[in-house]
């Protein structure tokens, strides 16, 4: 079985926010909300690195853990949807999450939360919606991975920083890279998320 | 005088070269084999994380919030949370309640000695019992429907199914953010009224001595408030500061917070609650069934006058006197 992972290359990466771009065009993501982000290291200082950050799907999801209603799953291809019917808003899975992930639509008063939106690897929702309907795009977005694509971030990223695919997949893309060319930062975030590193 | 100027850009001009030549060495590390190693000054997120206890950089969307690119600390959190908190206020609110539950066994409910007067004397105001009312109703919705945020889906979820537990734990949600309001104001009520009241005395001490009145045949002298009743005071406006200050915090998130500061204001809002919890199943306890004639007091106001002497005897001497203080006007009158 595969077990769907991201892995940013940040040696590789570019900081040309077109992940960002292609992410919230594909899934029609409403204003105010970044589902994924380029954070540059260093910046402008000798060893700047910038990595592309979303949803890392992580192994025993903490949002899964401390979310009082229990509406954040991880999918048989360890992809982490929720079910923004049951979402309450509370916040508590932004707290628990090592990515800085879930985003919140503001509605009402003081620091209202809606219902909070986050990647969904482009596979669509984790509610009772059809797979591929309307329905469901208008409320989680695309569903690309029922179509046997991998996530549109990850296709169009023009320097292949971004990956996107079964783990052990791209963990061995990385491993031969970084033997090539002689060097790379590691697998940003991998020890967090799946509690494991690429060892080269 | 031109030639200082000339000796002073000659220093400024060396200098100047002096880390042009420097800055490039560091810019470019060379690797073992001497070709040119791009990674040779990057830090790796191992040696990041030990340095500061998430990595931060700078982004180009205006949220703030989302420079943190890691912060392993969510996973800690996410163990406080799941683990430590559902245990520790599993075994303190269980305990209390136990512990309750063997004080009633073993001690019972204090009677009233020499049994009721059939005489009644005002104890609390009525503004004073709707302040106290204001804050006890107000800590009941907050206690309940914050308790169903940790403890909701592991005793309520599996009872009522997904959707409507996600319909009442949306409701609560809202409650819970609105009631903080009435429950600050009744806090603020409480502290001002009381306040004088529940300062130290030397009684205190002979209280305290005496077994606190839960000794038959002892009598334990007090004020208005006894020892006791000073510690739920001091007790309850510390937690209820503490729970105001980090629940405001959480109503209004990121407002000047961080990510750190966020759950630190989710821990202290938790620990404090649970502890608060504790202390007022404790302070209901004793004001229902654990003493006979103190309900009243909260109810309509109106104590027994041998309760007030057994109870709160000072206090007692001080009101009759002032009624007495009163009343020579009207006795000359019969």
């Amino acid at each position: 079985m595969a077990r769907m992972k991201f892995l940013c290359d940040a040696d590789r990466c570019i900081d040309c926010n077109a992940c960002v771009t292609a992410c919230k065009n594909e899934n029609e993501v409403p204003w105010g909300i970044n589902r994924r982000r380029v954070v540059t290291i260093n910046d402008g200082k000798p060893g700047e690195r910038s990595v592309s950050m979303a949803c890392m799907h992580c192994t025993d999801a903490p949002c899964a853990a401390v979310c009082p209603v229990t509406c954040i799953y991880p999918t048989e291809d360890g992809i982490v949807l929720h079910n923004k019917d049951l979402c309450i808003g509370c916040g508590y899975c932004f707290y628990a999450c090592p990515f800085g992930a879930p985003q919140y639509p503001k509605v009402g008063n003081f620091g209202s939360r809606g219902k909070m939106d986050k990647c969904t690897y482009c596979a669509g929702g984790g509610g009772p919606e059809a797979p591929g309907s309307a329905e469901e795009f208008a409320k989680y977005g695309s569903n690309r991975f029922g179509e046997g694509k991998l996530p549109l971030c990850a296709e169009m990223c023009s320097t292949k920083s971004l990956l996107a695919g079964d783990g052990d997949v791209i963990a061995q893309i990385y491993k031969e890279r970084v033997l090539k060319r002689g060097y790379g930062s590691g697998a940003w975030g991998w020890m967090t998320a799946y509690r494991e590193d690429i060892k080269v | 005088m031109t030639r200082f100027v000339g000796i002073g850009l000659f220093i400024v001009s060396m200098a100047l070269l002096i880390i042009a030549a420097v800055v490039p060495a560091q810019a470019q590390k060379l690797g073992p084999d001497g070709a040119p190693n791009p990674t040779a000054s990057v830090t790796d997120q191992g040696a990041l994380l030990k340095q500061a206890p998430r990595i931060e950089g700078r982004i180009d969307i205006p949220d703030r919030k989302a420079s943190v690119l890691e912060q392993p600390a969510g996973r800690t959190w996410d163990y406080f949370h799941e683990v430590l908190l559902h245990w520790s206020a599993t075994v303190v609110i269980v305990g209390t309640i136990l512990l309750l539950g063997l004080a009633y066994l073993i001690i019972g409910r204090v009677r009233i000695a020499e049994g009721r007067s059939g005489h009644k004397i005002l104890r609390f105001k009525a503004f004073e019992r709707f302040s106290h009312w204001l804050t006890a109703v107000s800590f009941v919705v907050l206690g309940l429907t914050g308790l169903n945020i940790t403890f909701g889906k592991i005793v309520l979820l599996p009872l009522v199914g997904p959707d409507t537990f996600s319909d009442v734990a949306q409701a609560a949600k809202y409650v819970h953010n609105f009631t903080s309001f009435s429950f600050v104001a009744g806090l603020v009520l409480i502290a001002v009224i009381f306040f004088k009241d529940n300062f130290p005395a030397k009684v205190d001490i002979d209280w305290l001595k005496q077994g606190g009145g839960f000794i038959r045949n002892k009598h334990a002298p007090a004020g208005r408030f006894n020892l006791g009743e000073k510690l739920v005071f001091w007790f309850s406006l510390a937690a209820g500061v503490a729970v105001s200050a980090s629940g405001f915090l959480l109503l209004f998130p990121f407002y000047g917070t961080d990510i750190p500061e966020m759950q630190l204001a989710q821990v202290v809002h938790a620990v404090v609650a649970i502890l608060f919890i504790a202390l007022i199943l404790a302070h209901i306890y004793i004001g229902t069934l654990g003493m006979e004639g103190a309900f009243e007091a909260m109810a309509t106001g109106e104590v027994d006058l041998n309760w007030a002497k057994e109870h709160h005897d000072l206090w007692l001497a001080r009101q009759l006197k002032e009624d007495h203080r009163d009343e020579p006007a009207a006795t000359p009158a019969e």
